[in-house]
């Protein structure tokens, strides 16, 4: 039953998630996830001349669910918005040394709440 | 690092009674039970004289233990074993199996399959606490069917069932009946006589035995279909050459449990109680199960907007084992069926653990993790974007 064996770069980030907590003047805020299936992610970032200049994320949610949301951060912190745009599941799983094979679907939840961050800060840019 | 070990439910470490007393049968006393030789006869002796001791903290007759290989055996044995004779003897009549929603898989699995082999199978419901209706018995048992199966106590939120009421109806109604008694044993005195149970499943490694063993209660007079042929060991309902390590082992554990078990259950609830106590001060906590009706051993609590997996991980860093009913855990990622049949919204059953104390549990020990665990939920709140307050 123990599958769900996490390497050490992943409980590192899970004990010790970088970059916890909320922007209250956030550029862009993006939530994305179900209570119901067990994790909600919300990432706000903080963008200046087309740079990630400061990202916080809040995730309820497994280790793995917690550990990708906290490198995600780490990996797109001082990026432009292109390039933190083509974050991928595979991106993050690979930075964190690999995830569990039941477990991969939750570095999903850190790309798609990012994204849905850059997406919000667009439509308010477009305003 | 402080090591706290509280998940007497998984499993239990072998006492060292028991151990001085299996260890013997590995290499001197190796025999083949079924051998006419001396060295047969010594293994002969040992199982008979565990069976023995196995039938007295039951209240059965020793001839009606088969030794098997675990909880999970002995729940397919007598579930798979009176269907499979009830499919030759009865054709179309006696199909229908009455069970429970929150069954331990080896139920619930077992009654799946046999529904895939044409059997109708009926889940009961349960209360908010897991307690089922005995008049949802009565009023499921028809003329077809033959079995109700219906676990003593539950083994996530250790709810303890009706027995005694369940067991009378199916009596009244001439039902087999079969519990499986995996966590109940040693923490609960069962008489099968007075409470009318016909099958009976225990694990030897619940009990301070070792892995692998385990027994079922036949009681005499029942045909079962064997699940496992071969030399017709265990009057042919278990073919295997018998384990007789592991039934030394669950011999001693059963008379050790039962002989510690009014000093034991007294102990254990005293600290479980101080331990729910001290855990639904944190705040938006809750006990699942029932308050009273609940196995000694057995503390299951939810956290609002905390994650079950993540918790357990945190305790586990603090040295605490306990287990978690979130589905991040589980194998299938599937909620826990026991928490949703007691009407958990999915969205708080992932914040679900339990804790179930033995016998070497320590009041340092509850004190100890009385102080960790309301740090760590403050912790995991932190990080929660489901957590407001």
């Amino acid at each position: 039953m123990v599958e769900i064996d996490y390497n050490e770069k992943v409980k590192d980030h899970f004990f010790n998630p970088r970059n916890v907590g909320e922007i209250k003047d956030a550029d862009g805020v993006g939530t994305v996830g179900n209570p119901v299936c067990g994790d909600v992610m919300t990432i706000y970032i903080k963008v200046k001349n087309n740079i990630i200049i400061d990202i916080k994320f809040k995730t309820y949610g497994c280790a793995a669910a917690i550990a990708s949301s906290s490198i995600a951060t780490e990996m797109v912190k001082g990026k432009t918005l292109e390039e933190a745009e083509k974050l991928t599941r595979d991106d993050v799983a690979k930075e964190l040394g690999g995830l569990p094979a039941v477990k991969m679907h939750c570095s999903n939840l850190a790309s798609d709440a990012l994204r849905e961050a850059i997406k919000e800060y667009r439509k308010k840019q477009g305003k | 690092m402080k090591k706290v070990y509280l998940d007497y439910g998984a499993t239990t470490p072998v006492d060292k009674d028991v151990l001085n007393e299996i260890l013997p049968f590995f290499h001197e006393r190796f025999g083949n039970a079924s051998s006419i030789h001396s060295y047969g006869k010594e293994a002969f002796d040992a199982v008979e004289n565990a069976r023995e001791k196995v039938s007295d903290i039951i209240n059965c007759k020793a001839n009606e233990i088969v030794f098997t290989s675990g909880g999970t055996e002995s729940d397919n044995l007598a579930i798979k074993g009176v269907a499979y004779i009830n499919k030759d003897k009865r054709k179309t009549k006696g199909n229908h199996i009455i069970t429970s929603a929150i069954e331990h898989p080896a139920v619930l699995e077992t009654c799946r399959h046999l529904e895939k082999q044409g059997f109708n199978v009926k889940y009961l419901p349960v209360d908010k606490y897991g307690i089922v209706n005995t008049k949802d018995l009565e009023d499921a048992i028809s003329a077809n069917t033959f079995l109700v199966t219906i676990m003593y106590a539950n083994n996530e939120i250790g709810t303890v069932e009706p027995i005694e009421e369940l067991g009378k109806i199916t009596k009244e109604h001439n039902v087999l009946f079969h519990t499986d008694a995996v966590q109940a044993i040693t923490k609960i005195s069962i008489d099968v006589i007075k409470l009318n149970i016909d099958l009976l499943s225990v694990s030897a490694h619940k009990i301070y035995g070792p892995k692998g063993t385990g027994a079922l209660y036949v009681k005499n007079g029942i045909k079962l279909e064997p699940t496992a042929h071969g030399g017709g060991h265990e009057k042919g309902l278990r073919s295997s050459t018998l384990n007789t390590p592991g039934i030394v082992g669950i011999g001693k554990a059963c008379e050790i449990g039962k002989k510690r078990m009014k000093k034991d259950t007294f102990y254990m609830k005293i600290l479980r109680d101080k331990l729910i106590k001290n855990v639904l001060e944190i705040e938006e906590s809750y006990l699942n199960g029932h308050p009273e009706k609940r196995l000694a051993n057995n503390a299951h609590f939810r956290f609002t907007a905390v994650e079950g997996e993540s918790l357990n991980l945190m305790l586990d860093d603090k040295g605490i084992a306990a287990a978690t009913g979130s589905a991040c855990s589980s194998k299938k990622l599937q909620t826990s069926h026991v928490l949703l049949a007691i009407g958990v919204n999915p969205k708080e059953a992932h914040g679900s653990i339990r804790f179930t104390l033995g016998k070497y549990t320590s009041k340092e020990e509850i004190e100890y993790v009385s102080d960790a665990l309301p740090e760590i939920v403050k912790r995991l709140r932190k990080m929660s974007p489901l957590w407001n307050r």
